[in-house]
C-alpha cells in the first residue's frame, strides 16, 4: 500500500474495487466502516453485493473482468468535464496525452455496455470522486487475478493520479495483501528477478554487491516464475523442486494439471507443518516450526515490519525453516554465520536491503516500522510519494485497453465462475481446519448463485449441484443469494473436494504471471 | 480563544473543548474507575462508577459523559464519591450471580477488582432468582447472562468499533438482556465471531470457550506477536501456560489493529497443537514415507541437489518460498537458491 491502515478511519472518501474486505481483511474493514459512520463516502466496485455494500454511498456491480472499461469510462468523464486535477497532472505526471487518447475511446455509454454499470451511474461516481479529495483507493485480488491484472492495477493508478490523490495522507493506491507475509516474501527477494530490497538480478552492480556479501558467484539471468516451474516439471527441464509451506496442489489453478506436473518431478522436497495434498508428492518432507514457535518478522500490507515471537516449543523434532536451509547450504559447501532470526535480519537483511537499513530487532520490540527506513533514527514511512513526488521522478500514466477474460461464457459453459476467500477459513484450511470451532462455523463449501439463475434452473437453496468447466467438475451445495448477480457463480478454495481450483483456468497475466482465478466459464446443473 | 482550564482535585489543568472530565483526568494521571466506558465510543454513563463531584452541581456527575467546562472544580475521590461508587458496585453485584471461584474472568474481572477496592463483600440487596440460562451453543464464545452487568461495552464494541451490528439491548427493566436480532443464539445470528465483545467484557459474562479451564490470568505469560493470517498484520497477545497457547487477545493501542481482531486472529491459533503436526523428517521409499533422522534427510537432499546441478545445471532446480512464514525464512531460502544452488529459480505465491 502507498498509505497506512491508520489513514482508514480518518479518510473521507473511499474507492474500493475488487476487495471483499469484511471477509478477507476484516479488521481493516472495521476502520472503513468507522469512517463511513463518521460521514465518509464509499464507492464500492464489485460484481457481488458484498457486506460493505450496506455502507456504500454507491455500489457499482460491474460484470466480472470489466474493471478497465469502467475505470476508463470514469476517466473519460473526469477529462471531458475537466474535473481532473490539472495542476497535479501537469506538475507530477507524464503521459497524460496518451492516456487521454485511449480514455476518449471509452465514453460512459461504451463503458456501460461493457461493464453493465449504467452510464448515468458512471458519470455520477466520477463527479463524486472529483468533488471529494483526497480519496483512498483500495483493491485486492479482484483486480490482480485476471489475465489483465497488471493493466487493472495500472488503470487504478491512472485513476488516482488523474484525481491527484497519490502522495497524500488518506489517499493513494492501496492493495491489501492477502497473506500475512506476502509483502515480506517479495521484500526478501523470493522472486526470480530481484534480490532482497528489489535489487535486480540482471543489474551488474547489484549482482556484484550480493556476490561479495554471500561469497558466491551468482547467476545473471532471471529465474522462473511459478507457472513456468510447473511447465518445466512437465517437460523435464526442471528436475528438482523445493516447496516451502505452500499447498500448491490445492492453490494453483487446474489441480489435475498441477498434480500431473508434480508427479513428473524427479525429486520433490517440502518443508511443512502438516502433511498436505502437496507433501504427498514429496521425496523428502522436513517438519517445520510453526507460527508461535520461532522468532522473526512479518511485513504487512502497509510495509510495516512486525516482530513474531516464539511462545511455545515446536513439537517433536520440528525445526525452524531458516535452520533447514542453513543446514542444506552447509552440506552443499557453504557455512552461513547467522544462527537466529535476529542475526539473519540485523546482520544480513538490514545490511543488504536499502529500505531496511534503519530496521533492527531492538527498534521493533513494540510497534513495527514501515519501510523505507533509511537510517537508525528514521521513524518509518507512513505514505509513499509524498505530495506527488514519485520515487521514480514523475508519475507515469499508462494508457490501457480493456481486454475480456481468456475464457468467456458460451453455450456449453454459460456462466462465469469467480473465486475467493471466505471469513471463517484461510486458503486450504491446513490451519483454520485444525483450529477448534472454525469448521463448525463453516463446514463445507457452497456454490453461491443468483436468485435468477436458481429460478431458471429450478435449483433450491441447499440443493446439491454440479459445476463443470473445461478442466474438471465438483459437486457441492447451492447457496442461493442476492449477493451474486445473474450469470455468475462464486466459490472459494478452502475445501479439497469442492475446491474451486479443480475448475479454474490456468491462464496468466503475461507480465505478473498471476492466474485468472476470478473468471472462467462454467456450467451449473443439478447434481 | 483563551486556554480552557479547570481545577482537578485542587490542581489547575488545561483541557481542549470537547474533552470529557474523564479524559482530562486520564491525561493528567488521575485515576477514575470505570466499567462501562469504552474509549473512542459514545459514552453511556450507564454504570455510575466514574462519578465525581463538581462544585455547584446538584448531583454527582458521570465523568465519562460530562464535557469539561471552563472554571469547573472537580473532586474525584471524596467520601461522597466513594460512597456512591460503593453503592454502584453493590447494586451491580446484586444484579447477578458473581461466583468468582469458578469464573473464567477471575483475576481479570473489573467488577471483582472494584468490589475489592471499595470493600464490598456482600450486598444488602436480594439477587434475582430468574436469570437467563447460559448460552453455550456456539463453539467459541460462552455467554453467561448471570454475570452480565448490562454495561453495554459489548454492544458498543459490536456496533461502534467493529460495526458488525449483531447485538443490542433487549427487553426492559429487570429483564433487560443483551440480544441478537430476535434474541437468537450467536451462531444463528449476524454475529461473525470477531470476539470483540469478549475482549471488552469487564466481567465473566462473555468468555472464550476454548480457554475454559486451561489457566488463570496470573498463571499465563503474555507474548506479543503478529497474526499469521491476512496481510493486515494485527498485533496479538498470546496467553501461554505450560507450553500451550491458552487464548489470544488483541494488543490495545498497537498499530495497525488498535485492539481489534477478527475470528481467525482471535480463535484460529490452536492448529499448532494438532496431533497431525509433522514431528520427524520423512523420506519416501517405494512410494511410502518412513521416518528419518535430520542428518539422513538433509544429506539426501543436499546430495540430490548437487547431483542434479552436476548433471543438468543449477537451473534444473526450482523453489517456491512461503508467503506465510517469516522474512528470515524467505531470505534464507532465496539465498540457498542463489548463492548455493546457483539459480534465480525462486518464487512464491506473490500474486495471490
Amino acid at each position: 500500500m502507498t498509505n497506512s491502515f491508520a489513514d482508514f478511519d480518518k479518510a473521507e472518501m473511499f474507492f474500493i474495487i475488487g476487495s471483499n474486505m469484511t471477509e478477507a481483511h476484516p479488521v481493516a474493514s472495521t476502520f472503513v466502516k468507522n469512517a463511513v459512520l463518521n460521514g465518509a463516502k464509499l464507492v464500492l466496485v464489485d460484481p457481488r453485493r458484498t457486506a460493505l455494500a450496506d455502507f456504500a454511498t454507491t455500489h457499482l456491480p460491474l460484470k466480472v473482468g470489466t474493471d478497465i472499461a469502467l475505470l476508463n469510462g470514469l476517466m473519460h468523464v473526469l477529462i471531458t468535464e475537466e474535473l481532473y486535477d490539472k495542476k497535479y497532472v501537469e506538475s507530477c505526471t507524464v503521459g497524460f496525452e496518451e492516456l487521454k487518447a485511449k480514455v476518449m475511446e471509452y465514453p460512459p455509454e461504451r463503458a456501460a455496455e461493457i461493464s453493465g454499470v449504467p452510464a448515468e451511474q458512471i458519470v455520477e461516481v466520477a463527479r463524486l470522486m472529483a468533488a471529494n479529495k483526497p480519496a483512498m483507493l483500495m483493491y485486492t485480488l479482484g483486480i490482480t487475478e485476471h489475465t489483465c491484472g497488471v493493466n487493472n492495477v495500472l488503470s487504478c493508478a491512472n485513476f488516482q493520479m488523474l484525481l491527484g490523490n497519490v502522495g497524500f495522507e488518506c489517499g493513494g493506491v492501496n492493495p491489501l495483501r492477502g497473506q500475512n507475509n506476502v509483502q515480506g516474501a517479495c521484500d526478501m527477494g523470493a522472486l526470480p528477478n530481484v534480490y532482497p530490497g528489489y535489487q535486480k538480478v540482471v543489474d551488474d552492480a547489484a549482482r556484484e554487491k550480493f556476490e561479495k556479501a554471500w561469497g558466491a558467484e551468482l547467476s545473471p539471468a532471471n529465474g522462473l516464475m511459478i507457472p513456468a516451474m510447473f511447465e518445466g516439471l512437465a517437460d523435464g527441464s526442471v528436475k528438482g523442486f523445493y516447496i516451502f509451506g505452500e499447498n500448491v496442489a490445492n492453490t494453483e489453478p487446474d489441480i489435475a494439471h498441477v498434480e500431473h506436473c508434480l508427479e513428473e518431478a524427479e525429486f520433490v522436497v517440502c518443508n511443512d507443518i502438516f502433511p498436505t495434498e502437496t507433501t504427498r508428492f514429496a521425496d523428502v518432507v522436513f517438519p517445520a516450526a510453526a507460527w508461535s514457535e520461532d522468532d522473526g518478522t512479518y511485513t504487512n500490507s502497509e510495509r510495516r515490519v512486525n516482530r513474531v515471537r516464539k511462545a511455545v516449543e515446536a513439537p517433536g523434532e520440528a525445526k525452524p525453516n531458516w535452520w533447514v536451509f542453513k543446514e542444506i547450504a552447509k552440506r552443499m559447501g557453504q557455512d552461513w554465520e547467522a544462527d537466529s532470526g535476529q542475526e539473519i535480519w540485523d546482520n544480513e537483511v538490514s545490511m543488504l536491503a536499502p529500505q531496511m537499513t534503519g530496521i533492527k530487532f531492538e527498534r521493533i520490540e513494540n510497534d513495527g516500522l514501515q519501510w523505507p527506513v533509511p537510517d537508525l533514527e528514521h521513524l518509518g514511512t507512513p505514505f509513499l510519494h509524498k505530495d506527488g513526488c514519485f520515487t521514480c521522478g514523475l508519475g507515469n500514466f499508462k494508457a490501457v485497453e480493456w481486454t475480456p477474460p481468456a475464457e468467456v461464457p458460451d453455450e456449453e459453459y454459460p456462466l462465469v465462475l469467480s473465486t475467493g476467500r471466505r471469513l471463517y477459513h484461510y486458503h486450504t484450511r491446513t490451519q483454520t481446519g485444525r483450529s477448534g470451532g472454525l469448521n463448525d462455523l463453516m463446514g463445507e463449501e457452497t456454490a453461491d448463485i443468483s436468485l435468477a439463475d436458481a429460478a431458471k434452473l429450478e435449483i433450491a437453496n441447499g440443493e446439491r449441484v454440479k459445476l463443470s468447466t473445461r478442466r474438471g467438475s465438483v459437486e457441492l451445495t447451492a447457496r442461493v443469494t442476492p449477493e451474486v448477480q445473474e450469470g455468475m457463480v462464486w466459490m472459494a478454495f478452502h475445501f479439497r473436494e469442492a475446491c474451486a481450483n479443480w475448475l479454474t483456468n490456468p491462464v496468466y497475466d503475461p507480465v505478473s504471471q498471476t492466474a485468472e482465478y476470478k473468471a472462467c466459464a462454467v456450467k451449473l446443473e443439478k447434481a | 480563544m483563551a486556554e480552557s482550564k479547570l481545577k482537578l482535585n485542587g490542581v489547575e489543568v488545561e483541557f481542549s473543548p470537547g474533552e470529557t472530565i474523564l479524559q482530562v483526568a486520564e491525561r493528567n494521571g488521575v485515576d477514575i474507575p470505570t466499567l462501562c466506558y469504552l474509549k473512542d465510543c459514545t459514552p453511556t454513563g450507564a454504570c455510575r462508577m466514574c462519578v465525581v463531584e463538581v462544585k455547584g452541581a446538584r448531583t454527582l456527575v458521570a465523568s465519562c459523559a460530562m464535557p469539561a467546562g471552563e472554571g469547573m472544580e472537580v473532586q474525584t475521590d471524596t467520601d461522597k464519591v466513594r460512597v456512591a461508587r460503593r453503592l454502584a458496585v453493590e447494586l451491580l453485584l446484586s444484579s447477578g450471580v458473581h461466583n468468582c471461584l469458578v469464573c473464567e474472568a477471575n483475576g481479570e474481572c473489573k467488577l471483582q477488582a472494584l468490589a475489592y477496592e471499595y470493600g464490598v463483600d456482600a450486598t444488602r440487596f436480594p439477587s434475582p432468582t430468574e436469570i437467563y440460562p447460559i448460552e453455550d451453543d456456539n463453539p467459541l464464545i460462552t455467554r453467561d447472562f448471570s454475570k452480565c452487568i448490562l454495561c453495554g461495552r459489548c454492544v458498543q464494541a459490536c456496533n461502534e468499533v467493529q460495526v458488525n451490528r449483531a447485538i443490542g439491548f433487549g427487553y426492559r427493566g429487570a429483564e433487560a438482556k443483551i440480544v441478537t436480532t430476535g434474541d437468537r443464539p450467536y451462531d444463528q445470528s449476524d454475529c461473525v465471531f470477531c470476539g470483540q465483545c469478549v475482549q471488552v467484557c469487564p466481567t465473566g459474562a462473555l468468555t472464550e470457550k476454548k480457554a475454559k479451564g486451561l489457566g488463570r490470568s496470573w498463571e499465563t505469560q503474555k507474548v506479543r506477536t503478529t497474526c499469521p493470517y491476512c496481510g493486515v498484520g494485527c498485533q496479538l497477545w498470546l496467553h501461554v501456560k505450560d507450553n500451550r497457547i491458552v487464548k489470544v487477545t488483541a494488543v490495545e493501542e498497537a498499530q495497525p489493529n488498535r485492539g481489534r481482531l477478527c475470528v481467525k486472529g482471535r480463535f484460529g491459533y490452536d492448529f499448532v497443537n494438532s496431533p497431525e503436526r509433522l514431528t520427524k523428517p520423512l523420506i519416501k521409499e517405494d512410494g511410502e514415507f518412513r521416518e528419518a533422522s535430520w542428518d539422513e534427510a538433509l544429506d539426501l537432499v543436499a546430495n540430490k541437489f548437487l547431483e542434479i546441478k552436476e548433471k543438468h545445471g543449477p537451473d534444473a532446480i526450482a523453489g517456491v518460498s512461503c508467503a506465510r512464514s517469516t522474512n528470515e525464512d524467505s531470505y534464507q531460502m532465496q539465498k540457498l537458491f542463489r548463492a548455493v544452488i546457483g539459480t534465480n529459480n525462486i518464487d512464491h505465491c506473490a500474486r495471490t
